[in-house]
């Protein structure tokens, strides 16, 4: 459904623009229809710029994203209205995503302002109540209410049901019940979970190992702007080829076993890409040729839908 | 060492009337013992953290003891306070990596700190450069202003100077909230060589990741709403809870290797009440699905098996027909 | 619900305020004087009534010019031109500051670094200079063109700040979720950023017309001002010309003086104390 080819973003930054900042270094993958992806990394993965860049909240300096055949990359005003109706966001905090000083189903009433204009009354207050419902929230105790007066498992939820509204494709999830409680997280998380037989495929961006694993199909690790490993989740999971994966799953803290005594070197504060692997300075098996340092390794299959961007892997 | 909480209750002031934010809370912790501390927002957990160092408005003392190695603690009164400060008592603060004045350097920053508390720093110097060595950062730390540093160089800087003088209590609340999960790993591993070298006697760890006291803690206290609802030994509260919230709250969590398409995890439904008006009672009746009527009169928080607490009428009539 | 206890909430603390109130019943007390005060007198300003030079009496109230003209009756008509300069200049500041800030800020890139040294140019232009040029054509001159020459040249403070506040808020969360229905950015400009900036614009309004009142009465107080009527600062002009100070005519200059002050310095006593009604961290508890 959606395809991410060789995507970049980079940021000028220093006095006059003088250095660059490769937020996102060509990074190609692609969800399938009525599949969840989860797009994993840490803070300056470059996880959110990329569901920025699929909402068209940011622009890409290259590469192309296609949607159902089409670039969308560079679509403008009709076209990219239209693109709205089949791809929606929700993102972190639920409390700055509406506007604190209007009631909180004004959302829905942009939606109906924008895209629906021609429909009578009773016709949207049937759909929206449908959506509503979908998500499991109780219209009588959602509507008319000012944000500050609903919980934030209901925003969110409420934010999703906005975009049934739309009769979405695709919906682009980022780290979207990290601000909720944790009794009310699994609701949220179930309720993604729940609407893919109608057909909805999701990115789901988040940082956290366990939720990834939980909802979905696939698994995209990202580490500084690239992708490092990727495939069918539970592949990734039992067996991760990536020296940063398998540093990743050593360090997450996990409620069934205790961490091993590994020794991990910790980040000292970035500046910028390296030109080889960007994962050198850490990298355990980085051997003392300078292929590590100087090449970057590019992604190649190391077993049925489970590829890796290491040296290790790629066949000369 | 050992701290003992009796009865600890405290409210915070707002135009429209009081935050019922902790109420009467009472337990210990042993000499040694990292006790970890989590919750739900609006638990009281933050609350309890700042009423046994730092209470001062809009927070107030409505009635309580704290005592640390036998000697009371006044927490209501900031000044007599001082005395306890940093020296028996110490808390590593929530943001306290973002919370460093960025026109000083650490060495400079820690000098002050140390001045205001009538310490030498020439004299303490040699032990902060023992400190820092622990911590695998380099001296160097000293002569940087905090934008040079990183995430967790910063917390770790932070973790340092708050333990400098050995204080008998450490409390750290939500140090690793905004950390990457290898310097996660890190600086809670870190906690831990602090309590196993004598730096700090016993360490409160406060958040709301228990997957992380899993990790590092020797037992966990769980508080709901402004009251305590269970304390065990970090086994027993993952693996065989007593209290209905505890329960629902462990079995909530995500795990790598459960995967929704084989079984589905379920929440709690509703919300924490508000406690500005707080239920009567036992504080989580209203989304429990074994309460009952004893359940309007606040349970105690008793001892049903050797280290276990639990504050539930519930469990105490299965314990009495046991 | 919510929204109406805002408003009281607002006008709570609104009409505690000791600052917002006391400046809010100085520039009332003004206004009320501009609107009422001729009424009060029957004579016209530039009539000559009486004596000249006559200290304050029972007869004229602030006292007589070196010509014989009742000081209480121009300082009455003069007091609503100090009005009307501020309400037209610093509206038409207030409008093209908004035009401009709204547009960079949220448009931000080229058109921000564009709208910038548009700006900046305005800005460092020498007011006064080109004040001369416009007065070297115009020999006949109204309250009205003081006051449109004010709005275009004291804008550029208006649009730093709302270009500012409007940076800011184009990057919350609810902007993009407007972008991502489809908003065009007029209307997000107008119905998201906008409305949440309203205590920023209303005090930047504030700002731009005691500003403009000042500016104003320097002005006319170097004879820049207009050719025709009268105003406070105008009085002032007069005053100085004609030899109020070294024959200690004190009522002459001291009431216009004075009552420029006060406006504008009971404006921002104002300012202060609305920045304290809509910032609740600022209130004293």
């Amino acid at each position: 459904m959606l395809k991410l080819d060789d995507i970049s973003k980079i940021y000028k930054v220093g006095t006059f623009g003088g250095k660059e900042l490769l937020a996102v270094s060509n990074v190609s993958f692609d969800i399938k229809d009525g599949e969840v992806v989860s797009l994993i990394g840490e803070s300056g993965s470059g996880k959110s710029t990329i569901g920025k860049m699929i909402l068209r909240l940011i622009s890409t300096n290259s590469g192309a994203i296609i949607f159902d055949g089409v670039d969308i990359s560079t679509l403008k005003k009709r076209a990219l209205k239209e693109y709205y109706r089949s791809v929606q966001g929700v993102f972190q905090d639920p409390f700055s995503s509406y506007n604190p000083i209007f009631k909180a189903d004004r959302i829905l009433r942009i939606i109906r302002e924008e895209f629906y204009p021609d429909m009578k009354g009773r016709e949207w207050n049937n759909k929206i109540d449908s959506s509503l419902k979908a998500v499991g929230l109780n219209p009588k105790q959602v509507l008319k209410k000012f944000p500050h007066q609903l919980s934030g498992g209901q925003l969110q939820r409420f934010l999703i049901a906005r975009a049934l509204l739309l009769d979405i494709q695709f919906l682009v999830a980022d780290e979207i019940i990290s601000m909720l409680d944790a009794s009310t997280r699994i609701d949220v998380l179930n309720l993604l979970a729940d609407l893919k037989p109608r057909g909805l495929s999701i990115l789901f961006i988040t940082h956290d190992l366990s939720l990834g694993y939980y909802i979905s199909e696939r698994a995209v690790i990202l580490y500084r702007g690239c992708v490092v490993e990727m495939g069918v989740t539970e592949r990734i999971y039992d067996n991760p080829l990536h020296p940063y994966t398998q540093m990743l799953m050593a360090s997450v803290p996990r409620l069934d076993q205790k961490w091993e005594k590994t020794e991990a070197k910790l980040k000292a504060k970035q500046s910028e890409l390296p030109s080889g692997c960007p994962y050198y300075e850490r990298c355990p098996f980085a051997g003392k040729d300078e292929t590590c340092k100087r090449h970057r390794p590019t992604l190649t299959e190391a077993g049925s839908d489970h590829f890796v961007a290491c040296s290790r892997y790629t066949e000369e | 060492m050992s701290l003992k909480v009796e009865d600890l209750t405290v409210y915070y002031q707002t135009l429209k009337g009081d935050v019922q934010a902790l109420e009467g809370a009472t337990f210990t912790v042993a000499g040694g013992e990292i006790m970890g501390l989590a919750g739900e927002s609006g638990c009281g957990k933050t609350t309890l953290a700042n009423s046994l160092i730092l209470l001062k408005a809009p927070m107030r003392f409505i009635e309580g003891r704290v005592t640390l190695d036998d000697e009371e603690l006044p927490v209501w009164n900031m000044e007599e306070m001082n005395d306890f400060r940093f020296k028996k008592i110490s808390v590593i603060p929530q943001y306290a990596m973002n919370a460093m004045n960025p026109t000083r350097k650490i060495g400079r920053m820690t000098a002050d700190l140390l001045k205001s508390r009538q310490v030498s720093f020439k004299k303490t110097l040699p032990e902060l450069k023992r400190r820092l060595d622990l911590v695998e950062l380099s001296h160097d730390v000293l002569k940087m202003y905090p934008i040079e540093l990183s995430g967790g160089m910063k917390q770790r800087t932070v973790m340092v100077l708050s333990a400098l003088m050995n204080p008998s209590l450490l409390i750290a609340d939500e140090i690793t909230s905004a950390l990457d999960v290898s310097t996660q790993k890190a600086v809670v591993g870190m906690l831990v060589e602090f309590r196993d070298r004598g730096c700090c006697k016993s360490v409160i760890v406060i958040t709301h990741d228990i997957s992380v006291l899993y990790q590092i803690a020797d037992s966990i206290l769980i508080m709901y709403a402004g009251q305590l609802a269970e304390k065990a030994s970090t086994d027993v509260i993952i693996h065989s809870p007593r209290h209905p919230y505890t329960k629902r709250l462990i079995s909530s969590l995500p795990k790598i290797g459960v995967k929704h398409s084989q079984k589905r995890l379920t929440g709690i439904p509703g919300s924490p009440p508000l406690l500005l008006d707080p239920p009567i009672g036992c504080r989580f009746r209203e989304r429990c699905p074994v309460a009952f009527e004893k359940c309007l009169d606040v349970p105690p928080f008793l001892e049903i098996e050797k280290g276990h607490f639990v504050a539930c009428w519930k469990e105490f009539d299965k314990n009495a027909q046991a | 619900m919510k929204k109406q206890k805002t408003k009281n909430e607002f006008l709570y603390f609104a009409l505690r305020n000791n600052k917002l109130r006391i400046g809010l019943i100085v520039v009332l007390f003004f206004l009320v004087l501009a609107v009422v005060g001729p009424m009060l007198t029957d004579h016209t300003p530039r009539a000559y009534v009486g004596p000249a030079a006559q200290p304050p009496s029972s007869e004229y109230w602030f006292g007589t010019t070196t010509f014989g003209q009742d000081v209480f009756t121009q300082f009455v008509y003069g007091l609503y031109p100090v009005f009307l300069v501020g309400i037209v200049g610093g509206g038409l500041g207030t409008l093209i500051g908004m035009l401009v800030g709204f547009t960079a800020g949220y448009r931000g890139g080229i058109v921000d670094e564009f709208l910038n040294v548009v700006t900046n140019v305005v800005l460092v232009i020498p007011a006064f200079a080109l004040l001369l040029i416009i007065a070297a054509y115009l020999t006949v001159r109204g309250v009205l063109v003081e006051s449109i020459f004010i709005g275009f040249t004291a804008w550029p403070w208006a649009a730093r700040a709302i270009r500012s506040q409007t940076f800011s808020l184009s990057s919350r969360d609810f902007v993009d979720l407007a972008r991502l229905s489809g908003m065009k950015p007029r209307k997000i400009i107008f119905t998201e950023i906008a409305p949440n900036m309203m205590s920023y614009l209303v005090m930047t309004f504030i700002l731009q017309f005691g500003g403009a009142i000042l500016i104003a009465a320097t002005l006319d107080f170097i004879g820049l001002g207009p050719t025709t009527g009268i105003s406070l600062g105008m009085m002032m002009q007069y005053a100085v010309l004609w030899g109020a100070l070294p024959l200690g005519m004190w009522w002459w200059f001291i009431p216009p003086g004075a009552a420029i002050a006060a406006i504008v310095g009971a404006l921002y006593v104002m300012n202060v104390g609305l920045d304290e009604v809509f910032n609740p961290k600022l209130r004293e508890m």
